[in-house]
């Protein structure tokens, strides 16, 4: 021990004669350290803001799409692929007291985009046919109007309400409620406008027209399936029982026999299996990341090497010296090794300083920009930067160190 | 006896240049003997000491010291031997740069097994050498002689059994160089053994006995009889 806190001390005084050198030789590693946990930190801090996001529309929301997937993958729709699978009548299956008595609503859609104008004003948006259940199980807020009822929806009434966005687009501060507008051509009476909600899991919720499903379907889109139903639970410990509700109902709705979900021609996805999904993702490209950033400290690695190369032929007298007052090749290896550990260390630890100072600048931006932004450097990728910069000092410094601890003692002093 | 060498050899390739450098030398030196091996540059000299001091192997032949076989010892047992029998003055000091006097002297004890009292007994040395007042002093804050004094003391540290001393007055100015002969006696007077390695006749005289070598051979081997006195100074109490 005692001999370690020696050779820290000379590791320390070396450093410290070439300052300049050492600076330089340490900025490879403090710039890959910063580099990997700002990526980690901003990839954490993304990661919570999604989630929190997706938290934020409820975590007692079940998602039913069209198409079969695994229990871990994408459900075939959100990849693009349209299947027709799912109709308008499955919905009101499940919405029939007895089959899933969980669910409180639901709602169906069935999206697509187009162009809205009104007068020589257009715009184009998103179009969601959805049911008269929207409010109650998405949430959200009118600032005028009314919702569309239920018997509106059944008659293919041609009211529509606006997102905040479009609202703005087509009317300005004017007010809105009772004007008309066109929505590819057929002619809508805007009946409400929704409160502004923002983005949310990269959804622009204010970026879009509502008008009632059927009206959708018939008129605009030309089809009859639904590209998602949502529907709300009443209490998220019941989530579990309320899957397997609608896929019993959809099953029997769809003439599946196969109970073991083979068969099945949909997907029923919790928020929290959602949330599993997001966050395997995010993940997955966070990692990805920080290893690209942690390619540098190899690059830096290779310099430390280098200079402790420069610094065994510099020093070859002392360690002549050292071995004729008894140093024996041990002494002289661990010298150095604690030398380029003590350098990649240090370094490391100014990256990690550098990396959090940057991070939290990062994250004040963010949320003076107004996101919902949190700062989170954990604890473990602290001591991950400092462990893998002192294992980089470790390998890298391992063959100067060795090539100093083998230099015959007569040569080295002779060496001039 | 300390050491007893018999038909020592020793030759370097360089390539496949085979150099023989020496010729089978046969002594022996007692303990509390002080002597001057000495011969003109290329003639060995140097080679022999760092053999003798276990920095170098032989090539062939027989080197006993104090009854143990040293030829047959490995790496780190001839770190340990230099380290705990063995202390070197080196004609140019090699002294650690940025390193204080204290620290200097210190170095040979932190590679020792007996680490106890280091600095009490670093400074003990440096006080009998006339250094007492240098402990804080940077190796590069101190004259000449002082340095030499610095790398005798580190020699001295761990109490060795021989001291080798390798031209040590050779980049010193008369005077100092005097101080450091009389050092090296009144150590010699105390017991201690030292082997002194030098090309000139007049240094080589303040020993007990002078080896000649020439051409990696021994020349002679006599007794000095009138061995030079360095002047009485103060240096050693």
């Amino acid at each position: 021990m005692q001999y370690f806190i020696q050779a820290v001390k000379i590791a320390v005084k070396a450093l410290l004669v070439n300052k300049g050198r050492s600076f330089l030789t340490m900025l490879g590693i403090i710039i890959g350290v910063a580099a990997v946990i700002v990526i980690m930190a901003v990839g954490a801090g993304a990661q919570s803001l999604i989630l929190s996001q997706v938290e934020s529309l409820g975590t007692n929301l079940v998602g039913i799409m069209p198409g079969s997937s695994g229990d871990e993958g994408l459900p075939a729709a959100m990849m693009g692929i349209v299947i027709t699978t799912l109709k308008y009548e499955d919905m009101l299956e499940l919405l029939e007291g007895g089959n899933a008595p969980n669910i409180v609503s639901a709602v169906g859609y069935t999206k697509g985009v187009g162009t809205v104008s009104r007068g020589s004003e257009s715009y184009d948006t998103n179009l969601s046919g959805i049911t008269h259940g929207y409010m109650e199980t998405e949430g959200g807020e009118l600032i005028s109007g009314r919702f569309f009822t239920e018997e509106e929806e059944r008659n293919l009434s041609r009211g529509a309400v606006l997102g905040y966005t479009v609202k703005e687009e087509l009317f300005g501060d004017s007010e809105a409620v009772g004007k008309k507008i066109k929505i590819k051509k057929h002619s809508f009476e805007v009946i409400g406008v929704m409160a502004e909600r923002g983005t949310v899991a990269m959804q622009d919720y204010d970026d879009q027209v509502f008008i009632p499903l059927r009206t959708m379907q018939k008129l605009i889109a030309g089809v009859n399936h639904l590209g998602l139903i949502r529907a709300k639970i009443d209490d998220e410990k019941n989530i579990g029982i309320a899957i397997n509700d609608i896929k019993a109902t959809l099953r029997q709705q769809h003439n599946i026999e196969d109970t073991s979900g083979d068969d099945d021609d949909f997907t029923v996805r919790s928020a929290a299996e959602a949330l599993d999904v997001i966050t395997t993702i995010t993940d997955a490209l966070k990692y990805f990341l920080a290893a690209m950033a942690a390619l540098s400290l190899l690059v830096g690695g290779i310099g430390i090497m280098n200079i402790m190369l420069v610094a065994v032929s510099e020093r070859t007298r002392e360690i002549g010296l050292r071995k004729a007052v008894g140093a024996n090749n041990y002494n002289i290896m661990m010298q150095f090794l604690i030398e380029s550990i003590t350098v990649t260390f240090v370094g490391g630890a100014f990256g990690v300083l550098c990396g959090i100072v940057i991070s939290y600048l990062i994250a004040l931006v963010a949320n003076y920009l107004g996101y919902d932004w949190a700062f989170i450097v954990s604890f473990t990728s602290i001591i991950l930067a400092i462990g893998v910069s002192a294992f980089i000092g470790l390998v890298f410094g391992l063959f100067p160190a060795r090539k100093a601890s083998r230099l015959e003692p007569v040569e080295a002093l002779r060496y001039e | 006896m300390l050491m007893k060498v018999d038909n020592l050899k020793k030759e370097f390739k360089t390539g496949e240049v085979v150099t023989k450098v020496l010729h089978g030398l046969s002594f022996s030196i007692e303990e509390g003997e002080f002597v001057s091996i000495m011969g003109p540059s290329g003639s060995g000299k140097s080679t022999l000491m760092h053999i003798l001091g276990m920095l170098d192997r032989a090539s062939s032949g027989h080197y006993a010291f104090l009854g143990r076989e040293v030829t047959t010892l490995n790496d780190n047992e001839l770190a340990s031997m230099r380290n705990e029998k063995i202390g070197f003055v080196f004609q140019s000091f090699n002294l650690l740069p940025r390193t204080t006097v204290l620290d200097n002297v210190k170095l040979p004890l932190t590679y020792s097994k007996n680490k106890k009292e280091i600095s009490k007994r670093a400074k003990k040395i440096l006080e009998s050498v006339g250094l007492g007042h240098r402990l804080r002093y940077y190796t590069n804050q101190i004259s000449g002689g002082e340095k030499q004094r610095v790398a005798i003391a580190r020699a001295l540290v761990n109490n060795p059994s021989v001291i080798f001393a390798d031209e040590p007055t050779g980049n010193l100015d008369s005077k100092s160089g005097i101080q450091i002969m009389d050092i090296l006696q009144k150590l010699n007077d105390s017991g201690n053994t030292i082997i002194l390695v030098t090309h000139e006749t007049f240094t080589a005289e303040y020993a007990k006995r002078i080896i000649k070598i020439k051409d990696g051979r021994i020349e002679e081997d006599e007794p000095v009889l009138n061995h030079r006195q360095a002047l009485d100074g103060d240096m050693l109490k």
